[in-house]
C-alpha cells in the first residue's frame, strides 16, 4: 500500500520557445526539479547565470523520502535563501542512541559545540524541502522552471547539448551551452548517453513506514541491533514535523516486497514496536538498494549531479545531502565558465572533487550496511561479537555502526594551494569552513558564513602591513568582530593570518603572511589557471 | 609488563571492521572458522605476550556470559 498524497500542484505553461522556428539557446539547462536540481538552478540563478529547470511532473508529494539534513547541507541552502522555512518546520537533532534489545549501548552527540548557526541535523519532509526550494526559485528573475517538460533526447555537440522536450503540446527543442543532469538515480539522461552505473548490489530489503502518532519519544535518532519488537533485526525510529514518525524495520533478503506493504503486516509489526496502536499509516515502501555510480560525473557538456551521478544505501542521510553539495561545487564553477572567469577545464575540478566525495559516501554506507545487514553466519558472528564486547570494552562501541551520520568532503584538490605553515584549529585546507558568530561595522550580529555568502573572499588579520587587495576582502576586528574569540580559535588566527575563501565557501588557501603574489596565485589556481603558473 | 588495551586503537574503526568482513566474504563456514583460528594464533604471536593474551581470552568470555548475568 502506498499511500502517495499530491501535497503541491504546479501548472504546465506553454512558453515562447515552443512557438520558435529553430531552437532557443540557453546557457544552461537543468533537467529534474528534485531538491539537487533546485539547489543547481537557484545557485546559477543567483550568481546572474539564466537557467531553464525541465521536470517531467508536475507535483511534489510521493512520500517523505529523505528526512534528514545535515549542518553543511542547511548552510548551503541558507546562502541560497531557503534554510529559513526549512528549520521553522523542521525537527533539530543531535543526539543519536544505539540499543542492543533493551539495552542502551551508546549514546552520540553530533555537534557538541556552540558558535554554529545551524544544528546538527533536522529532519524534514523530502517534499517540504522541494517546496522551500521551489518557493525561492519562483522569486528569482534568472530562473524558469518548465513542468510538464520531459526530455526525450539529447544531441551531444562541443559546445553544448540539443534537447528534445516532450510536453503535453507536443515536443520542442532547445539549445544548451551546459545541461545539468539531475533526472534521479533512473537518470534518462544517463541512459541516452549510454552510460554504465556500476556498484555494489545489496539484498538485504527494508521496510519504511511514516506513520502519524502523538508520541512520547524524544527527538533523537534511535537504531535497534535486534529489538525485541523485531526479532533478529534492526530498526529505526525518528521523528520528522506533524507528529510523523519515521520508523525502517530490516526484513532480510527473502521478504515478499507486494505483502510486506499490505496494512495486514505493516500494522502488526508497528503495533509491536510502538506497544499501541493509537496510529495511522502515513507512507509504507519496501526498498532494497545499491551503491554505485558513474564513472565520470563530466560527459562533454553535460555534468551529472546528485542521484543521477551516485547512488548509496540510506544508512547515513548521504542521499540528499550529498546530492546538494554537489550543485553547491557545480555551480559557482559553471557560473565562473560561463562568464569568461575562469577557464572550462576548472568543471575538471567538479569530476575530482566530487568523485572523491561519492566514493567516500558509498565507502562509509558500504561499511554500515555490512554491519546493519550481515550477510553471511560468519558476518553476523563478527557484528554480534562487536556488539557483545562494546558492552565491556570501548574500542568495540567505536566499531558499532549504525550508519556514519553525513558529513561534508573535505577536497584533497588541484584549486587548493597547500598550506606552507603549520596550523592548527577545526579549519581544514579543502573543507568548508567553520561557522563562527560575529558582530559586522555596526554592531549586528552575523555568522561568518552569512558574511563570506557566495563569493571568493580573503579574510585577513591586520598586523600594521598593508592589507590584501584582489577579490573581496574582509578584515577581521574591522568588517567582522570576533567578539567571542571563536574565529580565532577555529581558524588558529595571528596577526597577519590571511585565508582565501572559494565561492562554495570551502577553504583554498591561507597563509601567516601572505605577499601579494602568493594570494594572487591561489586565487588564480581556485580557478582553474593551473597550466600558466610555468 | 603490558596490560591489555581495550581503549580504541585504530584511526579508522569501520575500514578495519571492512577488512576482516571482505577477507571472509564468499567463503564457506568452515573455511570462515579456519581463516578466524589463523588469524588468532597470528594476532596472540604479534601480541607476544601470555599476560596480555590471559587477559583477551578472559574478556571475550566475560562478553560471552548471557546479559543479565554481566551486570
Amino acid at each position: 500500500m502506498n499511500t502517495r498524497k499530491v501535497l503541491y500542484q504546479f501548472g504546465y505553461r506553454r512558453c515562447p520557445d515552443q512557438d520558435r522556428p529553430s531552437p532557443a539557446q540557453h546557457p544552461v539547462v537543468v533537467v529534474g526539479a528534485g531538491p539537487v536540481g533546485l539547489c543547481t538552478a537557484i545557485d546559477l540563478a543567483q550568481r546572474g547565470i539564466p537557467v531553464v529547470l525541465l521536470d517531467d511532473a508536475d507535483r511534489i508529494g510521493e512520500g517523505s523520502r529523505g528526512i534528514c539534513y545535515a549542518k553543511r547541507t542547511l548552510e548551503i541552502l541558507d546562502r541560497l535563501g531557503a534554510a529559513h522555512p526549512c528549520l521553522e518546520k523542521g525537527v533539530t537533532w543531535k543526539i543519536g542512541k544505539v540499543f542492543q534489545n533493551n539495552d542502551l549501548l551508546y549514546a552520540f552527540d553530533l555537534l557538541p559545540e556552540d558558535g554554529h548557526k545551524m544544528p546538527a541535523f533536522i529532519n524534514l519532509q523530502q517534499y517540504y524541502l522541494e517546496h522551500a526550494l521551489v518557493e525561492r526559485a519562483a522569486a528569482l528573475p534568472y530562473l524558469e522552471i518548465r513542468w510538464r517538460n520531459k526530455v526525450v533526447d539529447l544531441k551531444r555537440r562541443n559546445d553544448g547539448a540539443t534537447l528534445t522536450v516532450e510536453t503535453p503540446e507536443g515536443p520542442y527543442d532547445l539549445d544548451a551551452e551546459w545541461v545539468v543532469a539531475a533526472d534521479g538515480a533512473r537518470s534518462a539522461l544517463r541512459t541516452m548517453l549510454g552510460l554504465e552505473f556500476k556498484g555494489e548490489v545489496f539484498e538485504d530489503r527494508f521496510l519504511i513506514a511514516d506513520v502519524r502518532m502523538k508520541g512520547s519519544f524524544p527527538s533523537e535518532r534511535w537504531f535497534w541491533f535486534d529489538p525485541p519488537f523485531h526479532d533478529g533485526h534492526s530498526a529505526l525510529l525518528h521523528k520528522q514535523p506533524d507528529d510523523v514518525w519515521r520508523i525502517d524495520l530490516q526484513l532480510g533478503p527473502d521478504a515478499d516486497v507486494k505483502a510486506e506493504q499490505t496494512p495486514e503486516r505493516v500494522m502488526p509489526r508497528l503495533r509491536q514496536m510502538l506497544g499501541h496502536d493509537d496510529f495511522s499509516l502515513e507512507w509504507v515502501s519496501v526498498y532494497t538498494f545499491q551503491c554505485r555510480r558513474l564513472e565520470r560525473f563530466v560527459h562533454g557538456r553535460v555534468v551529472f549531479v546528485g542521484d543521477a551521478a551516485h547512488q548509496v544505501s540510506p544508512f547515513g542521510a548521504r542521499g540528499a545531502n550529498s546530492g546538494i553539495q554537489d550543485a553547491d561545487n557545480l555551480a559557482w564553477k559553471l557560473a565562473f565558465i560561463i562568464n569568461g572567469e575562469a577557464p572550462e577545464r576548472l568543471i575538471e575540478s567538479y569530476d575530482i572533487e566530487r568523485s572523491a566525495a561519492a566514493d567516500e559516501n558509498i565507502g562509509h554506507s558500504t561499511r554500515s550496511t555490512d554491519f546493519i545487514a550481515p550477510r553471511s553466519a560468519q558476518e553476523l558472528r563478527f557484528r554480534d561479537a562487536t556488539l557483545s564486547l562494546a558492552r565491556h570494552a570501548p574500542f568495540a562501541k567505536r566499531m558499532v555502526n549504525s550508519g556514519r551520520l553525513s558529513m561534508p568532503s573535505t577536497y584533497d584538490t588541484p584549486l587548493s594551494t597547500p598550506d606552507a605553515d603549520p596550523w592548527s584549529g577545526s579549519a581544514r585546507l579543502g573543507a568548508p569552513l567553520p561557522d563562527a558568530p560575529m558582530r559586522d561595522r555596526s554592531g549586528q550580529p552575523i555568522w561568518l558564513l552569512e558574511a563570506i555568502g557566495g563569493e571568493e573572499t580573503i579574510l585577513h588579520i591586520p598586523n600594521g602591513a598593508q592589507p590584501p587587495t584582489g577579490s573581496r576582502v574582509l578584515i577581521i576586528g574591522d568588517d567582522l568582530i570576533d567578539e567571542h574569540g571563536f574565529f580565532a580559535q577555529r581558524f588558529d588566527a595571528s596577526p597577519g593570518s590571511t585565508y582565501l575563501v572559494r565561492p562554495d565557501q570551502h577553504l583554498a588557501a591561507r597563509w601567516r603572511h601572505a605577499p601579494p603574489s602568493l594570494i594572487e596565485n591561489a586565487s588564480r589556481r581556485l580557478k582553474g589557471f593551473e597550466g600558466d603558473r610555468a | 609488563m603490558s596490560v591489555l588495551v581495550t581503549e580504541s586503537r585504530l584511526a579508522d574503526p569501520d575500514q578495519t571492521y571492512r577488512a576482516l568482513i571482505e577477507a571472509h566474504r564468499g567463503l564457506p563456514d568452515e573455511d570462515s572458522a579456519a581463516l578466524n583460528s589463523r588469524l588468532v594464533l597470528i594476532l596472540a604471536n604479534h601480541i607476544g605476550e601470555h599476560a596480555v593474551l590471559q587477559e583477551a581470552i578472559a574478556l571475550a568470555n566475560q562478553s560471552m556470559e548471557p546479559k543479565d548475568a554481566s551486570e
